[in-house]
């Protein structure tokens, strides 16, 4: 690229005016055009001073971050010391001391794995084979009982280890089953169509707490006598059932969205329904929903903190317990906040990563 | 088992070509009845146990309970109800709670939500992060997890009745609630609320007027303003030939606690902080996916032919909008009323706290759950009734 030389001559350069350039030009383009922005501005500003430093103080400057022997922590600031001190029970709950080794190596395995996940070119052959291998990798560490480890009874999982249990075996479980739902629901045979509509309407039209409160003192009525089932199994049971019909209907949007011509094109060469759906149909349907898919993994993970009303020991339960005792007592923002932020940033990774895929999957149709 | 052609199959016309286990009717209504029975059968097992069971436990089953004395308190109540009264009525109160709680609710989480998406396109960076911000936040955090929050910060944080703040004169919050002070009650206000309801009626029927009025001469009356005024001015009017009565119910601090005024409890006030910001995070990214659907040339076309920014919002924009915005909010609507039960976590007696309560003194556990479901259940289906009464009012006329 040459300089256009001949130009400057014929007219002299008019550099615009400093106060639309550089910072004092952005400043005035984004935040002061116009009376109305300006008064935005101005009102956030305020807001933002209201709140602003005096959450710094009490969040940095006042803040306790670490306990003197004995005294309960007092004064203006945040204790954020409850977090330190409890941090192990809150995260792994009546997980053996000693052993929590096991459910720090099986979480780093699953953060592993979706960080494998992330890059799209690895969605080959082995992608399958490589998450089962460490799903039962990830049982092993947690279970034990082969290697010499000792055995965890599922009863002592707790903790953050819980929360991922019930939201992974709730999504590996719901979705073939929510796949079955959206095929049924397609289907032209009236029983099969009517049998999944109904199921489908009436898990969506009900919340979530009432198919865990059927879990916890309806499912024992429907066992035979003497058989009884883990509370936590049944609360993953509830999460399937409730998360599968979510998943129909994402999977519905995706069949519908398949062009009338494939379907024909299928029939044309002669493939049963069987082979249609397995070899042309839902490979496309399934790749368009794979963003909203993960939408649902998000909703299925934040939900699955409501199984605290079940009195099972989730994230929420550990830190509650902590809050109930009395030293702690009183520190439940501090401990609310540390919270927050864990369940954000999970659910911010996987929703970036949703994104991603969005834009990766956009061009490829 | 391929699926049937709907117009019966070929293996009608040509009689002996097709072996009947070959042929798709056949084959789908085998298939059909297979599945059938088979649900059939685990339903009938299911409920023989059930059956053993609480025959074994001595649980009566059916709704006799309902007649049944409750003998529990509720915290609050929209009608009158004490412990005397019987089963079905503390029911009702927890459906009136969860009711008040959901419209409230949904009121609220409209007004936010298109808020906070419209902040997101605005052109001010400030505004636009902030409101970037707040629904990633939201949207990210457990709406249970919110909903301890903000109980925790009323019964913790907030001091007591005596040292109550007051953020603005006549609201008081403290560990007992929010509470502030309403005109005191008055036979005026009866009939400002007739004259606010005559005042709608006049204005529905000004547009229809000035609708016909546009039509034949191509005038156009500015209703939006005349009915605004309209609404402000009869009741104000009202108040005024009324005397005036400025006399106010005060929240006064007596003893320990405030008398007087209107109170919120921290449980309500917790549930419907919680509800509201983390369902007008999602309303919002819906508002503003809904109006970026909108063509940038319909905007350019409509201001190309002289209409003002106003009318370019209300008769171009808005009804494109609403149009690609009304089915999601709807779910989001039901989402909330359905996460209105996560009351009982903080307990605020709605309908699901009460049954929880009524199923733990009774032991009807499938009689209090199915209830629960066909509540909800009523409740969404008649939601999505309306909404789509009304989808259908707005979609698109095609010629």
């Amino acid at each position: 690229m040459s300089e256009p030389v001949t130009t400057t001559s014929a007219t002299e350069e008019i550099k615009p005016p400093v106060s639309n350039v550089g910072v004092l030009g952005w400043i005035k383009e984004n935040l002061f055009d116009g009376w109305f922005n300006t008064t935005l501005t101005l009102l956030t500003l305020f807001v933002l001073y209201k709140v602003l430093p005096p959450f710094v103080q009490w969040a940095f400057i006042d803040a306790i971050w670490s306990l003197t022997e004995g005294a309960r922590p007092g004064g203006d600031g945040a204790v954020w010391a409850v977090i330190p001190e409890n941090v192990r029970f809150i995260l792994f709950g009546f997980f053996p001391e000693g052993q929590t080794w096991r459910p720090i190596a099986a979480i780093l395995i699953l953060f592993a794995l979706v960080f494998y996940s992330k890059d799209l070119t690895n969605w080959n052959r082995f992608f399958g084979p490589i998450w089962t291998v460490g799903i039962l990798v990830m049982g092993v560490l947690m279970y034990g009982g082969i290697f010499g480890l000792p055995v965890v009874e599922t009863s002592k999982w707790s903790g953050f280890p819980l929360t991922l249990t019930l939201s992974l075996f709730g999504m590996v479980g719901a979705y073939p089953l929510g796949v079955l739902l959206a095929l049924g629901r397609r289907s032209r045979m009236p029983a099969i169509k009517s049998l999944c509509v109904v199921y489908i309407e009436l898990i969506r039209g009900v919340p979530l707490i009432s198919l865990l409160f059927m879990s916890s003192v309806m499912f024992p009525l429907f066992l035979p006598e003497g058989m009884t089932i883990d509370k936590i199994l049944r609360a993953q049971i509830a999460i399937i059932l409730f998360t599968a019909a979510y998943i129909a209907e994402v999977v519905r949007g995706g069949l519908q969205a398949i062009p009338k011509g494939q379907y024909e094109a299928a029939e044309s060469l002669g493939l049963p329904y069987g082979l249609t759906m397995r070899l042309i149909i839902l490979p496309q349907a399934l790749k368009i929903v794979i963003p909203p898919t993960v939408g649902i993994l998000i909703s299925a993970f934040k939900d699955t903190s409501l199984v605290v009303i079940i009195a099972l020991y989730d994230l929420l339960k550990t830190t509650q317990v902590t809050l109930s005792n009395p030293k702690w007592m009183g520190f439940s923002t501090e401990a609310y906040i540390f919270l927050a932020i864990l369940y954000f940033i999970c659910c911010y990774v996987m929703s970036s990563f949703s994104r991603k895929l969005e834009k990766a999957l956009h061009t490829g149709r | 088992m391929s699926a049937p052609t709907p117009q019966g199959s070929p293996a009608e016309e040509l009689p002996q070509a097709v072996p009947f286990w070959r042929d798709p009717a056949k084959r789908a209504l085998a298939f059909q009845l297979v599945v059938l029975i088979i649900v059939g059968a685990v339903g009938y097992v299911l409920f023989s146990n059930t059956q053993a069971n609480l025959e074994r436990q001595n649980i009566a089953s059916g709704f006799e309970f309902l007649e049944k004395e409750a003998s529990f308190e509720i915290g609050e109540s929209l009608i009158d109800y004490s412990a005397a009264d019987r089963y079905s009525r503390a029911l009702l109160v927890g459906l009136l709670n969860t009711l008040k709680v959901s419209l409230i609710g949904i009121v609220l989480t409209l007004a936010l939500g298109t808020i906070v998406g419209i902040a997101r396109l605005s052109h001010n960076w400030l505004v636009s992060k902030f409101s970037a911000w707040f629904i990633e936040v939201m949207q990210n955090i457990p709406v249970l997890l919110q909903l301890f929050f903000w109980y925790a910060i009323f019964y913790e944080t907030f001091p007591a009745p005596r040292q109550a703040l007051n953020p603005m004169p006549g609201v008081y919050l403290c560990n007992r609630g929010l509470l502030f002070g309403v005109p005191e009650s008055h036979p005026i206000h009866t009939w400002m609320l007739l004259a606010f309801i005559v005042a709608c009626f006049s204005w529905w029927g000004f547009n229809r007027w000035a609708h016909g009025f546009q039509d034949r001469t191509g005038k156009a009356l500015p209703v939006i303003r005349m009915g605004l005024t309209l609404c402000i001015l009869l009741p104000a009017v009202t108040w005024l030939i009324g005397g005036a009565p400025t006399a106010m119910d005060l929240p006064v601090l007596k003893g320990f606690n405030f008398k007087g005024g209107q109170a919120l409890t921290p449980e309500f006030c917790a549930l419907l902080f919680g509800l509201v910001l983390y369902t007008s995070a999602f309303v919002a990214e819906i508002v503003r996916a809904g109006i970026q659907a909108i063509n940038r040339g319909q905007v350019e076309a409509a201001m190309s032919i002289g209409l003002k920014p106003g009318q370019v919002l209300r008769l171009v924009i808005l009804p494109q909008a609403l149009r690609v915005i009304i089915p999601p909010v709807t779910s989001q609507m039901m989402n909330l009323t359905k996460n209105s039960s996560l009351a009982v976590a903080i307990g605020y007696p709605d309908f699901v706290a009460v049954t929880n309560t009524t199923i733990n003194q009774t032991g009807q556990a499938i009689e209090g759950v199915a209830l629960i479901m066909v509540v909800y259940l009523f409740l969404s289906l008649s939601t999505s009734a309306f909404m789509n009464w009304y989808n259908k009012r707005m979609a698109l006329v095609e010629r």
